[in-house]
């Protein structure tokens, strides 16, 4: 198929996509209302590629679809089912690599893991557990920091950073033993100058970051992802579907 | 060397010019000075530098030479290769700590000594081999641990060791161009200077040289390209400008200081099997500075970096001799060679124990004090990479090779090669051999004509470029070294009949899982879960369905890495399954499926607290 209309559009899963100048492929799926599974982007914050649940192929060749531009005729491939297949994978190595326990999480049925777990029909973690042993640190008054459920998406670190203008986060350690790590010598919440009004708080796609006493304020049942699939309400810490 | 003084934290500070981008280097400096990296250093640093804590800590805690806990006086690193295992080394670890009275990755309870392991540190022609608070001791032998455990107990400071431990011989056993024609300091600058920059990017294309870490990619591109982008404006920032980071990267601490342009050598040779840029850095390192400097002249840099790995800490005082020693002559600072606005110096930076700093933009990142974690390309350094400058990052053979094809010209270089792949290679030949070492070598060589060369007549197989690279079998040793069949950054090490590819294999696995950055999902995992599934196959739990979980492992890892590292990270288990499957199927336990969980191993710690070790504190075996 010769593509003709080669002006600030590509083509996604046989779908023409407008783009403007500088936007990323995720970027310009997104405000075309197309859903490519991710967690570690988000659109208010700068991009990182660490997750790759967002890979797709780009006339042939796979890359993150956060970080790669879009470019005028390129031909993105991103509902195949080779690549839900590896984002299924990918998803499954996140749950095994951590202590992620559903039934009993404050964060479940507004869990952007879950909800990408049930999106991409994930039924078993498939790998053996790593049953890693992580710290819990519910020392701040106001927020709980859950490390067993921590998929290093470094989403908090970004909105720290960025737009609390306070770095409370990072990442610690190498490989598998990376680690999310905050900014007091006591390596303790309470610490550091977070607040639970900053952004890094509610930006955690799972359950570990969490407000205090809100837990179970939405009872489970009656959650965002208990009555919407992710790609209806993709971005985290979005309360609502977006066409609503 | 020994004595750990405490630490002068405003003066290592002062000396890295107060630059939060320079972290690495001040934290190593902490380091070699105190032995450890105590807690209250980071929110010492903190201040002194202005840089959040968190981010601090972020990079000590990233590297493996840097720890918060006490190593004692005398650290010792043994060199983990599977090369260092043929070569006993396992024994020879276990044989030093019963000398010294404790355990691995304990610290002696006189709190002098601690015994670890480290990834290869260089020296596989001399295996196995260990680092001493940093120093390398190649060589290793019952006698000269049974030297090493005294000096130790004696507790002599490492400054008055008897200097025979610490000497590394260079082991050419077949030079070239490169490592064996003499070189006169300043004659490919001479000559790129009166041929002009044009001329001599020209050279270099007609020379057809392509980078030497492996990649192959085309070095006057390369340049041609760092030379046309623009360095941003960043003479106009502010004294402290916090730059924007690169994609995906945390802003860039750097503060502005020189030229917009850098170069920089890529001397983190940590590739197992690989030592060819030791030898070159010991003996012939004014071709690699000069041909940093002829880069410099033809894209205008003023600033060059070296990042040499940590590993190769004993070379550090020689090399910076040798640049002392070209400043005098005039090869290197202001005007080189009475050439108005020919400034240019270099400066070397230590890594600090992680292999994924050789990927070219973990190297920049941690040359910036950060985390070596690979960035999100595009860009690529040639326009964005040393705090976000176009910078030309080639390996330390790459810069060698340059500086002779500026000194004789390019058809001098292409008498030797395939038209694909022109002049010579080092290879760095380890194992099962009689003759271990460097040998230059013209591309195009097969690997047969190697094992011939370096006496290796029981070779069964060989891993071409180290675990990254490609493990061939005997059936294939009429393939040739080159580009176009079997790249290769130097790494040979030979494996006789006798060895145990599966075991080969799983060293691999081990490393790569020590060495992943951790910052995409599936290196991160993945290279763990590839690790403990050959660990399980080790313990006899392996079934047909482990094999081809690595397989799809394999397959999400090729698909989805981030880097190069993950891409390659299943090649050693993949092609040792393929070429050498008697050695996994004898180790098949079931066809179906064994699980990975040891009931009766899950009881130890309840056997450790009651005490008891008797028949009934164990589960029967079926």
């Amino acid at each position: 198929m010769v593509i003709l209309t080669m002006d600030k559009t590509f083509i996604l899963d046989g779908k023409t996509i407008p783009f403007e100048e500088g936007e990323t492929i995720m970027e310009a799926a997104s405000a075309a209302g197309v859903y490519i599974p991710h967690l570690c982007h988000h659109p208010e914050f700068k991009p990182h590629g660490s997750c790759k649940l967002c890979t797709v192929s780009i006339g042939g060749r796979l890359g993150a679809s956060c970080t790669n531009k879009a470019a005028a005729g390129m031909v993105v491939e991103s509902e195949t089912e080779a690549l839900n297949a590896d984002r299924r994978a990918l998803t499954q190595m996140l749950f095994v690599e951590g202590n992620h326990i559903c039934p009993s999480c404050e964060k479940s049925g507004n869990c952007q893991l879950q909800a990408v777990a049930y999106h991409l029909d994930m039924l078993t973690p498939h790998f053996t557990h790593f049953y890693p042993a992580r710290d819990i640190d519910a020392s701040h008054p106001d927020v709980l920091l859950e490390r067993n459920r921590c998929i290093l998406c470094e989403l908090c670190v970004r909105a720290s950073r960025d737009v609390d203008g306070k770095n409370v986060f990072g990442i610690g350690g190498r490989g598998i033993k990376s680690r999310l790590i905050v900014n007091s010598a006591s390596g303790r919440l309470a610490d550091t100058n977070l607040s639970v009004t900053d952004r890094a708080v509610e930006v955690c796609p799972t359950g570990a970051i969490l407000r205090k006493r809100h837990g179970f304020t939405v009872p489970i049942g009656r959650r965002l992802y208990d009555h919407h699939d992710i790609a209806e309400v993709p971005v985290a810490g979005m309360k609502e579907p977006r066409s609503s | 060397m020994t004595e750990h003084n405490v630490c002068d934290l405003p003066g290592i500070v002062a000396r890295w010019n107060n630059d939060p981008a320079n972290m690495v280097q001040i934290l190593r400096d902490v380091q070699e000075s105190c032995g450890t990296i105590p807690s209250d250093t980071l929110d010492q640093l903190a201040k002194l530098l202005g840089v959040p804590r968190v981010r601090i800590e972020a990079t000590a805690s990233f590297y493996h030479f840097f720890h918060a806990e006490s190593h004692g006086a005398y650290e010792i690193l043994f060199s983990d290769n599977i090369i260092d295992h043929m070569a006993g080394k396992e024994e020879l670890k276990r044989y030093l700590c019963e000398r010294l009275w404790l355990e691995p990755r304990k610290l002696s309870e006189d709190g002098l000594v601690y015994v670890d392991d480290t990834a290869d540190i260089g020296l596989a022609d001399q295996a196995p081999s260990m680092l001493v608070n940093g120093y390398a001791v190649p060589a290793l032998d019952h006698s000269r641990l049974d030297l090493i455990a005294e000096l130790i107990r004696n507790r002599k400071p490492l400054a008055d060791w008897p200097p025979m431990l610490f000497e590394i011989p260079d082991n050419i056993r077949q030079a070239g161009p490169l490592t064996g024609e003499a070189f006169t300091p300043g004659a490919a600058l001479l000559a790129t200077i009166a041929r002009g920059t044009d001329a001599t990017l020209a050279e270099l294309e007609a020379a057809n040289l392509r980078g030497r870490g492996g990649a192959g990619f085309k070095t006057a591109t390369k340049w041609a390209s760092c030379r046309k982008a623009e360095g941003e404006a960043q003479e106009h920032a502010g004294p402290s400008q916090v730059l924007p980071g690169p994609l995906g990267g945390e802003p860039s601490v750097a503060r502005f200081s020189g030229g917009a342009h850098y170069v920089v050598c890529n001397a983190d040779e940590g590739e197992p099997g690989t030592f060819k840029d030791r030898v070159l850095l010991n003996s012939h390192a004014d071709l690699v500075f000069e041909g940093m400097t002829v880069c410099a002249r033809v894209i205008g840099a003023k600033q060059g970096l070296v990042y040499l790995r940590g590993e190769y800490r004993n070379l550090l005082e020689k090399l910076k001799s040798v640049l002392a020693r070209r400043r005098e002559k005039g090869l290197l600072g202001k005007s080189i060679l009475g050439e108005q606005g020919f400034d240019f110096d270099i400066e070397i930076h230590l890594g600090a124990g992680a292999y994924i700093c050789g990927e070219e933009s973990a190297l920049i990142e941690s040359l910036e004090g950060k985390p070596g974690k690979p960035r999100n390309r595009p860009p690529f350094p040639d326009r964005c990479g040393y705090r976000n400058q176009p910078t030309v990052v080639n390996n330390v053979e790459t810069f060698a090779c340059a500086a002779r094809i500026a000194e004789r010209g390019s058809a001098v270089f292409t008498a030797l090669g395939t038209p694909q792949s022109t002049g010579s290679k080092l290879i760095s030949v380890s194992g099962d051999c009689q003759r271990p070492g460097i040998y230059e070598v013209p591309f195009g060589v097969t690997v047969r004509q190697i094992l011939i060369e370096c006496g290796a007549e029981d070779a069964h197989a060989v891993q071409v470029s180290g675990p990254s690279g490609t493990c061939i079998s005997f059936r294939e040793f009429d393939r040739i070294i080159a580009f176009e069949d079997l790249p290769t950054a130097g790494a040979f090490m030979v494996f006789s009949r006798e060895r145990d590819m599966f075991e080969v294999a799983r060293n691999f696995t081990h490393f790569f899982a020590h060495e992943s950055c951790g910052f995409c999902t599936p290196c991160r995992v993945g290279t763990s879960l590839l690790r403990n599934t050959m660990d399980k196959l080790a313990a006899g739990k392996g079934s047909a369905y482990d094999m081809n979980e690595m397989k799809n492992i394999m397959h999400i890892l090729l698909d989805m890495a981030h880097c190069g590292l993950g891409h390659t990270a299943a090649n050693p288990v993949v092609q040792t399954m393929e070429k050498f499957p008697d050695a996994y199927e004898k180790r098949l336990m079931k066809l179906d499926f064994e699980p990975a969980f040891d009931l009766d191993g899950a009881l130890s710690t309840a056997r450790l607290i009651t005490g008891r070790d008797d028949e009934w504190a164990h589960l029967a075996n079926d």
